[in-house]
């Protein structure tokens, strides 16, 4: 325990250096254009392939459908808000089933220490949708502009027709992404093809307009113009992401025992006498990174490990006739080893050992226990609220009645006969508010509307010497299982009273 | 590895346990955020109540108080409710009984209403107190259809000055003289037995003659009461002020003369429907 304000610079604190440093320059810098260069190799493949898979994702999905009769909606994912209901596929969760949601995102903070034990920042890199759409951006720039060099030398050329036509092109291309970003979002909380129809005659609700207008924004802003500065200053991943890895974590790294000293000219460098390492000093991993950092400094927070320097360096080392690697997936661990001199060490080692493992398991055991609650749980179900003013009413006949209120919860898509049962309470019968007491009968019969819940008032009468406890029992009449019960006190007069 | 000496960041030469301070300047955006924040904030206090004065604050161009919203809202739910309350308030009950729908809002209403103007005398659970009946149990002196409710509720309990008020008045035999205590014991004894309340005894058997004579013509020959008069059935198991000797003694001694005051000239039409289908809610309607 240090003394409070130990971490105060101190006048004379220790550690200080006395020579203060020189006022920088400015408190602020102005971001620095990026023009990452196209590259092709294995990871920009997976980042392809994982793209097109998350953007298929979002925008298909909320026009599949998913028959679930005359009574719910056909879409098959939906969030509706408005009656509170969330469909997913044969799934449907109601408001008080949301542990289901807190569930998944109990899996998706194991899935993260997982994924981030194992490859490192993989979110990062390759799924999240700042990366994706960043990377889709910077892919219609290239369509627009060209690669690398020439945007850099279209940056640099006089304002003139050309320039000004590619500039609309680009951010008119940029803007109809980003509407059909925000566009596919609305899609999730209401009937796709009803909701396409009425946004584009101009029906539908404000709210869906302003979500579209946010998002859209956002999308343009963000994948357009912000790009690394997401990842770099808004986003908390990297800094949380830091406190996950370990010296076992798949990064991206520089094998600077390998590298360094850089060579410009190997060969005549070698004729000298000199020791080379294998990096030509070419600046491809620099040119090709979307974050605008230098790989070889090190592992640095905005390395988002999208792995694209490593397929620069390897055609690069390809062209020179030297082994692939020299920037790679790596851990801590294997770099101390291989620096050392040992062979690398094949990546299954790296993603199977007891921390991954272990992870993996509580990951798969909360998901097993969701599929199997998921698969088990009742669709009906009863909830009984007793009076609790009066807590009992004498009859004229000395008879006491008590009432409660009952909610019979039907979380099935099809209207469903129930009947509410006494267990118990001999001489007693029930009724509901609906009818009156000359009706009254050991049981009721209830058609509860198909999703829906039915509140009823019932009332329950039994003789002054009806025994304290008793109990009602929600059965459904269509055959199925069903058997909800309640254990309720029957309140009378004390003796005397 | 390379080691992190990043050579492009300089430190600011604070180091402690070899930890080192990057002297990381901020990206120029974040100053632009911060002056939009600025912006936003001053274009805020222009359209919206902001700035406290000495009594008041200043209203903002657009007119916005929360108070306004809450009146806005107010009179759209009013106007979501017009339709039902205009039913409420024209319809006849039992036609308000006929319609589900209508019926509910008219026991919800009755509900709030029954909270302002009844829970005083008839308690918060309506379940009475002695000489305020419960309202709860299917034992009604003058009748517990919707109707018979409505009827009560309008105009009243012996409510001075209102001509169709329910009226009636046992007399006070005791008091009176009409009979002596003895033999208002002997009565107390016969009633006790026809309510169950006591097995039969030499001074009911007196009472019944008395019964027979002085109270009959109002309670019956058996005891059952009659709602025309309001007149308590005294076989059940329900007191209005207690069934113990001392409280039927008192009872047939000075009388009771339970009021309620007559609604209609306090509470509108809509209230009235909407009180007597709570009432009749409340489990012994009939």
């Amino acid at each position: 325990m240090t003394p409070a304000g130990a971490s105060v610079a101190a006048p004379k604190g220790k550690g200080q250096r006395p020579a203060p440093p020189p006022p920088p320059e400015s408190l602020y810098v102005r971001r620095a254009d990026i023009f990452p260069r196209a590259v092709d190799g294995f990871y920009r493949r997976l980042k392809w392939a994982i793209m097109a898979a998350t953007l298929a994702v979002y925008y298909v999905t909320p026009w599949l459908r998913w028959d679930r009769g005359p009574y719910a909606p056909d879409q098959a994912v939906l969030v509706d808000l408005a009656h509170r209901r969330f469909y997913f596929f044969a799934v449907e969760i109601w408001p008080h089933e949301f542990y289901y949601v807190a569930g998944l995102l109990v899996m998706a903070g194991i899935g993260l220490f997982l994924i981030t034990s194992a490859v490192g920042r993989a979110w990062c890199g390759y799924a999240c949708p700042q990366t994706v759409w960043t990377d889709l951006f910077l892919h219609v720039e290239r369509w627009i502009d060209g690669d690398r060099n020439a945007q850099l030398r279209l940056r640099a050329a006089p304002i003139g027709p050309a320039k000004v036509m590619k500039r609309l092109a680009k951010h008119g291309l940029w803007l109809l992404i980003a509407m059909a970003t925000g566009g596919a979002w609305i899609f999730y909380f209401a009937d796709a093809p009803t909701l396409a129809r009425d946004f584009l005659t101009g029906q539908a609700a404000m709210v869906a307009y302003a979500t579209v207008g946010v998002l859209t924004a956002t999308t343009y802003v963000f994948a357009g113009w912000m790009r690394e500065q997401v990842c770099i200053y808004m986003c908390p991943w990297p800094r949380i992401q830091a406190a996950m890895l370990d010296e076992r974590s798949l990064i991206v790294t520089y094998k600077d025992w390998r590298g360094e000293p850089r060579s410009h000219g190997a060969k005549r460098a070698e004729a000298a006498g000199a020791p080379t390492g294998d990096c030509i000093d070419c600046s491809a991993c620099v040119q090709v990174c979307p974050t605008g950092i230098d790989i070889r400094e090190g592992p640095q927070l905005a390395c988002i490990t999208c792995a694209l320097c490593i397929d620069a360096c390897d055609a690069v080392m390809a062209k020179i006739d030297r082994p692939r690697g020299l920037i790679d997936y790596a851990t801590f661990e294997d770099c101390r080893a291989e620096a050392a001199g040992a062979p690398p060490v094949p990546i299954r080692r790296t993603l199977l050992r007891s921390r991954t493992l272990l992870y993996f398991g509580l990951w798969a055991a909360v998901g097993m226990a969701m599929v199997l609650s998921l698969g088990a749980r009742t669709r009906l179900d009863l909830s009984v609220t007793p009076d609790r003013n009066p807590l009992w009413v004498r009859l004229a006949d000395g008879d006491i009645r008590n009432a409660v209120t009952v909610k019979v919860r039907n979380m099935e898509a099809r209207p469903r006969p129930v009947r509410i049962e006494l267990v118990g309470l001999p001489g007693g019968a029930l009724w509901d508010s609906l009818t009156n007491e000359r009706s009254a009968a050991r049981g009721l019969t209830i058609t509860v509307p198909a999703d829906q819940v039915e509140k009823r008032r019932i009332y329950i009468r039994a003789p002054r010497t009806a025994p304290d406890n008793y109990a009602l029992r929600l059965v459904a009449l269509d055959g199925e299982p069903a058997g909800d019960t309640d254990e309720l006190r029957f309140e009378k007069p004390e003796e005397g009273e | 590895m390379a080691d992190t000496n990043l050579p492009s960041v300089e430190t600011t030469h604070h180091e402690w346990d070899g930890i080192e301070e990057l002297n990381t300047p901020l990206p120029r955006w974040w100053l632009w955020t911060f002056y939009a924040t600025i912006i936003f904030a001053l274009g805020y206090m222009v359209a919206y109540p902001a700035v406290p004065l000495l009594s008041t604050a200043t209203a903002g161009m657009l007119n916005w108080s929360s108070r306004g919203q809450f009146a806005q809202e107010q009179a759209a739910a009013k106007a979501a409710r017009a339709g039902t309350e205009q039913a409420l308030a024209s319809l006849p009950i039992e036609q308000i009984a006929a319609d589900p729908r209508l019926m509910g809002a008219a026991v919800e209403g009755g509900r709030a209403a029954f909270k302002v103007n009844c829970v005083q005398c008839h308690g918060a659970g309506a379940a009475g107190s002695p000489g305020y009946p419960n309202l709860n149990d299917n034992d009604w002196l003058w009748g517990g259809d919707l109707r018979a409710i409505h009827t009560t509720l309008e105009h009243g309990i012996r409510h001075p000055g209102d001509e169709a008020t329910r009226m009636s008045q046992m007399p006070a035999f005791g008091r009176d003289g009409i009979l002596n205590a003895g033999q208002i014991a002997d009565v107390v004894s016969h009633v006790r037995v026809i309510a169950g309340a006591e097995a039969p005894s030499r001074s009911a058997q007196r009472g019944a003659q008395l019964y027979a004579d002085s109270c009959a013509a109002c309670h019956g020959a058996e005891g059952k009461g009659d709602r025309a008069l309001g007149a308590p059935n005294l076989t059940d198991a329900i007191w209005l002020y207690g069934g113990d000797r001392a409280a039927l003694t008192q009872t047939v001694t000075n009388a009771r003369y339970g009021v309620m005051p007559g609604w209609n000239r306090k509470l509108d039409a809509a209230t009235l429907n909407m009180l007597a289908a709570y009432v009749h809610s409340l489990g012994g309607g009939e």
